[in-house]
């Protein structure tokens, strides 16, 4: 007779649940172990504490419009190690067109006290632009996407730097922060992530998506024309980015060059722990946002416990590989059944 | 049936018997979500022969293979080599007991040589523990004499034709020397004269007492090459026998359990207006000065062995390689195309040789596959999927053309091999395509399902499209063209009409 574990295995549930409930068992997981935890060491709930809960989301808003940018990119087959320093310039101009004519020394002197959308065009403008020119290079030259965000990431940050040449720009107008007040973040966040899920599900411009990433070359000739579509998603990427950077500032109330350090690495993960595959193809918002409040959930688990930042990066690397080994896993898996 | 393999297998029963066969499966049953595979199913494969086994598209052939080569494990039931009962766990376990498999797709490694491919987790080490290239090749070269293969063992697998990568994967299944060895589908990519040449390496490996399974949709191949012929038909076994003892119309009877009514239903209809012109094409390097009118109505279909460029000419019609010389009009107007978008612009549709490389995308479901190419087209508005329309035009075309699945969300990935093809099939038939262009479209596809595809070639041939079709099965050219053009090393050598073109001249011209 067959082996009995073989039995057991392949013999699974007839219909699997779609991977977000796995991910969602993960949060769930990680929330609980903190809460019993929590109860041990301090005494204290760790969940049934509405101002927690709201900064666990918060604190990730930012990294959850980036990661919803890689996650297009990477269901292409592609990855952005560009949005962090994106957002950085992005949060520059920004910043530099929502200061209040109180300040003398105001970048633009005669661009003080302008309408709260004119500095938030401007910034999802720049980002829009780096993503474009990212795309460009991607599709009409044959650089890997790599290679091509990687180049992004340095010249932007070099650009947010150059700009005021390393000054912070601060004072800026109260209409402008109030983008990056209470849960205005959060709500930007959610609402992106829900326009884009529609996007990626329903629309043509995510069948495409898809398509590119499971198979460029069948993509191709079923009359995708893939080099304009990788623009879209790029630019897209960017967008998003720029839209994170605009919040950034007005949440800090200041443009600083070194904003979003290292938030591309974030949003990646956010992505993969998401579900998100790295080989192109599948991915999708819903998992990428449960990913992201992971992470945030175990940043405020940290901080709740008082365990040192650096014990939090090591635990963070440690997760984000289980994430791409789970990912690997369910591949190998989906191949043997 | 109570045949002798069968009697046979009965006496084998016997506690004592000695043991007759290489392979044994016995009540092996073998569940999907949604789909009962294989349902107690057997199988005796003797030494020394070659046993064809015969099913329509997801009879679960190719699964029943997987299990034996260790890539799924069955449900129940049980698996002897030379009696002894096996778990193979992984293929390599498959591959040390002895069973070496050459799958239904293709698995090699673009981006490296034949000898890497062939030799890999097996290379030949210096002492200091590196690759010896030298013994690879010189491997590869011995290996490739015995096999009667001319292929330099240093090319890239990327760099070879479909026809010539069958052969190396043939080639690598039989280094393993193994005693059993699993043939699914091979001659699907390969042209006459490799078929014959596979053949006679089959002989050998017979003559050599090993056992080989061999799977396939073509009859004759059967007839030619089999002893033992075993039939599925969903998942069930429905018996062996000598193949010396059938015909084709019983095995086919077997296979589908109903008659097949006409193979190459070729209907007489009107021919239009040219559709396509083609001048003088040319791509350096590959095809030549390639002429030819195609008109409404009308089946062109295109012969040649491999590498001689009929996959290239197709490929730069519609726009994937763009020509490098001479023109092409469409409806009489001279256009250039570019892109496949272009193409589909001008109403072309192709369907690709290699459906693993530029036609499935694996992870998706069936639907997604389906409808690709029709939402460049139609069906959407403000950038939304008329979600309802489209799924209701998908399902009808996956029933008018009998795929075999659970379901409209079913992963491609999960269909046997003939049902992907069909969905392939239906993903150009949902865009309308006034120039149909077809690189061997019952690849891998049943007789059952042969025939109804045929069946509505002809129909859209009638209906006015203009038909061209590529195909290595000759008597799919000849049954179903109206004229055959014939190409050798890049050169159009004739273009035969109905009445003159047999296997004698299409082959005269072929091989020139
Ligand atoms: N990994 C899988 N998951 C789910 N269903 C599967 C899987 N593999 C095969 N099947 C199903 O099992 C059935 C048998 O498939 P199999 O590939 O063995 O057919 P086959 O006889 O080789 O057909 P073909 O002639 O088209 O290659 C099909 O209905 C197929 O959809
Ligand atoms: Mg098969």
């Amino acid at each position: 007779m067959a082996n009995a574990t073989d039995v057991a295995e392949t013999n699974a549930p007839a219909r699997k649940l779609p991977v977000e409930a796995n991910i969602f068992l993960v949060l769930i997981g990680i929330a609980v172990f903190f809460e019993i935890l929590g109860w041990i060491v301090k005494g204290d709930t760790f969940l049934f504490n509405p101002q927690r809960l709201l900064i666990m989301v918060l604190q990730v808003s930012i990294i959850g419009l980036l990661a919803i940018g890689v996650t297009q990119v990477i269901i292409t087959g592609g990855i952005d190690l560009s949005s962090g320093s994106v957002l950085a310039l992005s949060a520059m101009v920004a910043a530099s067109f929502a200061q209040t004519s109180d300040y003398t020394r105001a970048v633009f002197p005669m661009f003080t006290d302008m309408p709260f959308l004119v500095p938030v065009l401007a910034g999802i403008a720049v980002g829009a632009l780096a993503g474009f020119i990212n795309g460009s290079l991607i599709a009409y030259t044959a650089i890997p996407p790599f290679i091509a965000t990687l180049g992004m990431m340095v010249t932007a940050r070099g650009l947010a730097r150059y700009y005021t040449k390393g000054q912070p720009i601060s004072l800026l107008s109260e209409e402008y922060m109030w983008l990056g007040s209470g849960t205005i973040p959060v709500i930007i966040f959610l609402m992106a992530a829900f326009i884009f899920h529609i996007a990626l599900r329903f629309t043509r411009y995510g069948k495409f998506t898809y398509a590119t990433g499971a198979n460029v070359q069948a993509a191709k000739v079923s009359g995708i024309n893939v080099g304009r579509h990788l623009i879209k998603v790029y630019t897209l990427a960017g967008l998003l980015a720029g839209l994170g950077g605009v919040v950034a500032a007005a949440r800090a109330g200041s443009g600083q060059a070194g904003m979003g350090l290292a938030y591309e690495l974030d949003a990646i993960a956010a992505a993969v722990i998401g579900g998100t595959s790295l080989a192109g193809g599948v991915g999708r918002i819903t998992g990428t946002v449960i990913g992201t409040i992971i992470l945030g959930t175990m940043m405020s688990g940290f901080t709740f416990l008082g365990i040192d930042a650096y014990i939090q990066d090591i635990v963070k690397g440690g997760i984000i590989v289980a994430a791409v080994v789970a990912d690997q896993y369910r591949q190998r898996k989906r191949a043997k059944v | 049936m109570s045949l002798s393999t069968q009697e046979a297998v009965r006496e084998n029963k016997g506690a004592a018997a000695p043991q007759k066969y290489l392979l044994e499966v016995d009540s092996v049953r073998k569940e999907f979500p949604g789909v009962v595979a294989l349902d107690d199913v057997n199988l005796r494969i003797r030494p020394g022969t070659v046993h064809a086994l015969m099913g329509e598209n997801g009879a679960g052939k190719s699964t029943l293979m997987k299990i034996i080569a260790g890539i799924y494990q069955p449900d129940r039931g049980e698996v002897r080599l030379s009696g002894k009962q096996v778990h193979m766990t992984t293929p390599l376990d498959a591959l040390e007991q002895g069973v070496a498999m050459i799958h239904q797709e293709l698995n090699l490694m673009p981006f490296m040589t034949i000898a890497e491919n062939i030799w890999i987790r097996r290379e030949p080490l210096t002492k200091l523990g590196f690759v010896d290239h030298k013994a690879l090749r010189d491997n590869t070269k011995k290996l490739f004499d015995r096999l009667n293969i001319n292929l330099d063992p240093e090319t890239e697998v990327r760099d070879l034709s479909i026809a010539n990568r069958q052969m190396v994967e043939i080639a690598k299944a039989i280094s393993y020397e193994s005693d059993v060895l699993i043939m699914d589908e091979p001659t699907s990519a390969l042209t006459d004269r490799e078929v014959e040449h596979l053949f006679q390496i089959i002989a050998s490996l017979k003559a050599e007492g090993k056992g080989i399974v061999y799977i396939t949709h073509k009859m004759d191949e059967v007839f030619e090459i089999a002893d033992d012929v075993s039939v599925f038909r969903d998942g069930k076994y429905i018996g062996t026998d000598l193949a010396s003892n059938l015909d084709s119309d019983q095995l086919i009877r077997m296979m589908v359990g109903r008659e097949i009514t006409q193979m190459f239903p070729k209907e007489e209809v009107p021919i239009g207006d040219v559709v396509l012109s083609v001048k003088d094409l040319c791509l350096d390097g590959v095809f030549e000065n390639v002429n030819f009118d195609l008109r409404a109505g009308e089946i062109l279909g295109v012969a040649g062995l491999v590498g001689s460029g009929r996959t290239n000419v197709a490929e730069t019609i519609y726009g994937v390689t763009p020509a490098t010389g001479g023109s092409i009009s469409v409806f009489g107007e001279t256009v250039e195309i570019k892109t496949p978008a272009e193409a589909m612009g001008h109403g072309m549709a192709l369907l690709t040789e290699d459906r693993k490389d530029t036609g499935l995308f694996m992870m998706l479901d069936i639907q997604e596959n389906m409808q690709i190419a029709l939402l460049s087209q139609d069906h959407v508005k403000a950038g939304f999927v008329a979600e309802s329309a489209v799924s209701k035009l998908c399902t009808e075309m996956s029933e008018a053309l009998r795929v075999k699945t659970p379901g409209m969300n079913e992963r491609i990935e999960n269909l046997s091999g003939g049902n992907q093809q069909k969905v392939l099939i239906g993903r150009w038939l949902l865009t309308k395509p006034r120039i149909l262009i077809l690189d061997e479209p019952t690849r891998g596809i049943d007789v059952g399902a042969k025939a109804e595809i045929h069946k509505l070639i002809t129909k859209l041939a009638g209906e006015g499209v203009a038909v061209l079709m590529i195909s290595s099965e000759m008597p799919e050219v000849l049954g179903m063209s109206d004229r055959v053009m014939v190409m050798h090393e890049g050169h159009v050598t004739g273009i035969l009409d109905r009445a003159e073109a047999d296997q004698v001249s299409v082959m005269r011209l072929a091989s020139n």
